[in-house]
This record gives structure tokens, sequence and C-alpha cells, in this order.
């Protein structure tokens, strides 16, 4: 048994366009450096967790890439919970060295889903997540299930197509401080109401990019600047048809789980990392897990509540809208870049002291729900 | 028209609860006793959406199509495709649409003094 689970070192590559990159060598890439950030020997990992990877669907990637790593886990295995699996894969981290299984546990997801794949082939994959007999026969894809969420959204809420392209504008903006950011030419409110038009009410802008990528975190019981100190998770339905209130998707009790654990309330919660799929999904998850009342979070967008000198700065790497989508390795990055800030390992980007990330995941169509809580330590990493 | 099939429901032998998707055992009260229920097709608009950019070129080739959400009288939510005029909140009638290896429901406006069918 070990009585904390602290996170040793987390890293992204580059994201966006990594022409000739495999899915390994990225996988490989953001392992590697996770390790030597850590100062760890390759002998010490004694757990790995891979996510899977669409352009690279191995039935068994966590032991092929322990060999092609050099390493000899005595515990390994793949995961898949869609955009959720990252969060999911660190939660599980945790347990295994809280239960004493493990000591040093190496997450790790990453593939080339840009250059390894057409733009309709991720498309058709992702919208297996919907139903195969009722829901994808409808020509229907990711963008359209988060459309169709939006519209109801927007209808019950008051929200409107320009309150939702301030999370666009807000995501480019931090991407712009972040050297491993895909998209960083900056963007206004107007250029996410003109871009190409996708599925109503949701434009280009409004969704996130399709990157290659990778990212790496090492979950240890050795102290550490971040632990981690309560985690949740919440699957009340798999498919769009089957949520039946737009406001209680199953965000807020993963989050009221994870917040029991640790033992502290919202208001103890000075940094985010909500998963951001789509505007519609950022405004969705700010409000149902309690962090700005319905129908307000873009005002607070706007008021600069989230921005990086703000009291609750949000994904400051630019989330996966603006920093990118790599499929597990997307999601991940905002475990990263809070461990970064956390850590005090941002660089140029650092903000302002933080204590306590509040990190959320989603899968599917605001399907699965996990929640992390981060908190520093004081240690150095 | 043929409104069987895709409009096929699943009601609960026990609590009378009715499910789209056709599951295996009822999400309210776990009983396994789950029965076969013909829907009217008969529905309220939840959510709407215009879709542009299709994933293939069979249904690029369709484009602009609306997708639709709709709460049916029976309880249940499902998808479906909808006219162009269909908009949140309006009462809508579905029936079966067949396209080349696949179909799914086809939602137009629905008058109230108009039949559904049984």
């Amino acid at each position: 048994m070990n009585a904390q689970a602290h996170i040793l070192s987390a890293v992204t590559t580059k994201f966006g366009r990594r022409d000739n990159a495999t899915t390994l060598a990225l996988l490989a890439e953001a392992a590697n450096d996770c390790l030597a950030l850590a100062g760890v020997e390759r002998r010490d990992i004694d757990g790995v967790l891979c996510g899977y990877a669409t352009t690279f669907p191995h039935l068994m990637l966590a032991t092929l890439l322990s060999e092609k790593l050099g390493l000899n886990p005595a515990y390994a295995h793949g995961m898949q919970l869609g955009g959720a699996t990252g969060a999911a894969m660190v939660m599980l981290a945790r347990e295994l060295i809280l239960s004493g299984r493990c000591k040093q546990i190496l997450v790790v997801a990453g593939e080339n889903r840009l250059s390894g794949q057409s733009t309709d082939s991720s498309m058709q994959t992702l919208a297996q997540v919907g139903d195969a007999a009722m829901e994808v026969p409808c020509g229907a894809s990711v963008p359209t299930y988060y459309a169709l969420l939006a519209s109801e959204y927007m209808h019950r809420t008051g929200l409107t197509k320009a309150d939702l392209a301030e999370f666009a504008v807000l995501m480019r903006r931090h991407a712009c401080t972040h050297p491993h950011a895909h998209l960083q030419n900056a963007i206004t409110v107007d250029d996410v109401l003109q871009s190409k038009p996708i599925s109503s009410p949701l434009q280009l802008l409004d969704c996130c990019p399709i990157s290659d990528g990778a990212c790496a975190i090492l979950v240890g019981a050795r102290p550490g600047p971040v632990a981690i100190i309560g985690a949740g998770q919440a699957h009340q339905h798999q498919h769009l048809s089957r949520l039946s209130d737009l406001y209680d998707t199953g965000a807020a009790a993963a989050a009221a789980r994870a917040l029991a654990e640790a033992r502290i309330s919202r208001n103890d919660i000075d940094y985010l990392g909500i998963y951001d799929s789509f505007t519609i999904t950022l405004a969705i998850l700010l409000e149902e897990l309690g962090f700005a009342q319905r129908g307000q979070a873009a005002n607070a967008v706007r008021q600069g509540r989230y921005s990086r000198d703000g009291p609750l700065p949000l994904n400051t790497h630019g989330g996966l809208l603006s920093f990118g989508h790599s499929g597990v390795a997307g999601g991940m990055a905002h475990i990263a870049e809070a461990w970064a800030q956390l850590a005090g390992q941002a660089k140029a980007r650092q903000i302002a002291e933080k204590k306590r990330a509040f990190i959320h995941a989603d899968g599917g169509v605001l399907s699965s729900h996990i929640s992390l809580i981060l908190s520093a330590t004081g240690d150095t990493a | 028209m043929n409104t069987k099939r895709n409009l096929m429901l699943k009601r609960c032998g026990r609590c009378g609860n009715t499910w789209s998707l056709r599951p295996f055992a009822c999400a309210a009260c776990g009983s396994m006793q789950l029965h076969d229920l013909q829907s009217n097709g008969v529905g309220t608009v939840r959510a709407c959406s215009v879709v542009t950019r299709a994933p293939d070129a069979r249904w690029r080739a369709l484009a602009p199509y609306t997708v639709v959400l709709v709460a049916l009288q029976e309880g249940p939510t499902v998808m479906g495709q909808a006219d162009a005029d269909v908009a949140i909140g309006d009462l809508v009638v579905g029936s079966r649409h067949a396209l080349s290896t696949t179909d799914y429901i086809r939602f137009g406006r629905h008058q109230p003094n108009e039949q559904p069918e049984s």
C-alpha cells in the first residue's frame, strides 16, 4: 500500500502534422522524453498503460511499446474509453500505486491521426460511438452528435453562436503561448462565425482539428511536485438518443465523487483542464461541473475568468480546439499542462502559482466522464 | 408508408418503462422481460442540425440534410433525418426510409388532425 500517488513528469510531443512519424515513433518520443524529464531508470518502470490508436489498432499496444522501449513491466495493458481514456488511465495508475501493485507507471498515448489516414476515414471511425443501427445510418458523425447537443442546449439556455465562438478564441489565444500547439494563428469571434459550416450550429472553428502527436505521464509512489488527491467516474449512457436530461450527463456525478475523495470544494480549485472537443463541450461541461452558472460560461470567458491571468485559468496549452486532438493523447495533454503549471515547469508560459487543478474528460457523446484533482505539493520536479 | 422496424421500441413488462436502441435489460428496474412496442412515430423535435460536412462520399452527394432527435410520444428519444422545415419544438411524425443498404427514420411535420399510422 502507498499513501499517495504523484505525477513525477508529464510531456507532449509537438502536435500538428508530423509527416513520416509513425504511431509507434510518436509514442516512443513522448515516453522517452517523459522518462528523461523524471530522471528514472527504465528498469524502475513496473507498470505501463497505453491508450488505443485509431490508425494503429494493435491488440497489445502496451506490451508492443514496452518491447520497443526496452521496458519490462510487471503490469501492462491498453485501454479504450474514447476521449476519457487518458484521464481514466491516470486514475487507474493512481489506483495501482495506492493498492501497492506498482511503484512507477508509464501512462502513454499517441497516434498519427492526421497524417496516417484521410479525414473521411477518421470521421467514420469516430462516428461508431453512435448506435450502428439507429444513429450512424442517419448520416451522422461526431460533429453532428455534438451539433445536436448544441442545438438543444442553446434552445434551453439561450446560449448563442457568438457565445460559443468565445471558447474557440480563448483556446487559440492560449495555444499561441505553447511551442507544441497545432494551431497558433490568432482568430476572432467573427472568424469563427464566418468559418465553414460543418453541422449547424457548429462551424469549422467550433470543432477541434485532427492532429498527430503523443503524450506521456509518469505516475509514481515516491514524492513528486504534483499529487493526485481525488478521482471519480460516471457512465450514465453510451448513445446520444439515451441521454434523457442534457443538464445531467454524468459530468457532475464524476466531479462530486472526485471532490468528495479529495475532501475539497470547487472554491479550492484554481486551475481547470476541461475536455474541449467542440466549443459546446466546454460550455456544457463548465456549467454542469459547477464552475459557471447555466448559460453563463461564455460571459465568464468575456470577463477574463478563464484567461491565463484570470482567477481560474482554463486549458493554458490551448486545449483540443487549438493545441490539437491526436486521440487519447489530446485528452491527456490537459493533464500534462496542469502538471507543468502546478510544478512550475511551464517555462515561458508559466502562469502565477497555482495549488489545485480540476481535470475533466469525456468520451463518446458526453457518455463517459472522468474527473481528477491534482494538488501541488511544493516539491520540485 | 412502412413505420415498422426502426420504430420498434422495447417496453418493460414489469415497470412499464419504454426504451429505444433495443436494450437487453430495463435501465429503470433491471427486468429482462422486455416486449416489442410499435411506436406510432409521433413526437416532438428535441434537437436539430443541418449537416453540411458529411462523413462519406455517399452522404456528401445528399448534403445538406437535416438530422434530428425526436422525443416520441411513447417516451424514448430516437435519432432520424427530417424535412428541412422542421425546428425544435415541432410536432413531427416519422416513417422508415431506405437508402441502398441502410435505413433510418425520416420525420416530417405532423398535422394533429392527420391520423398517425398504427
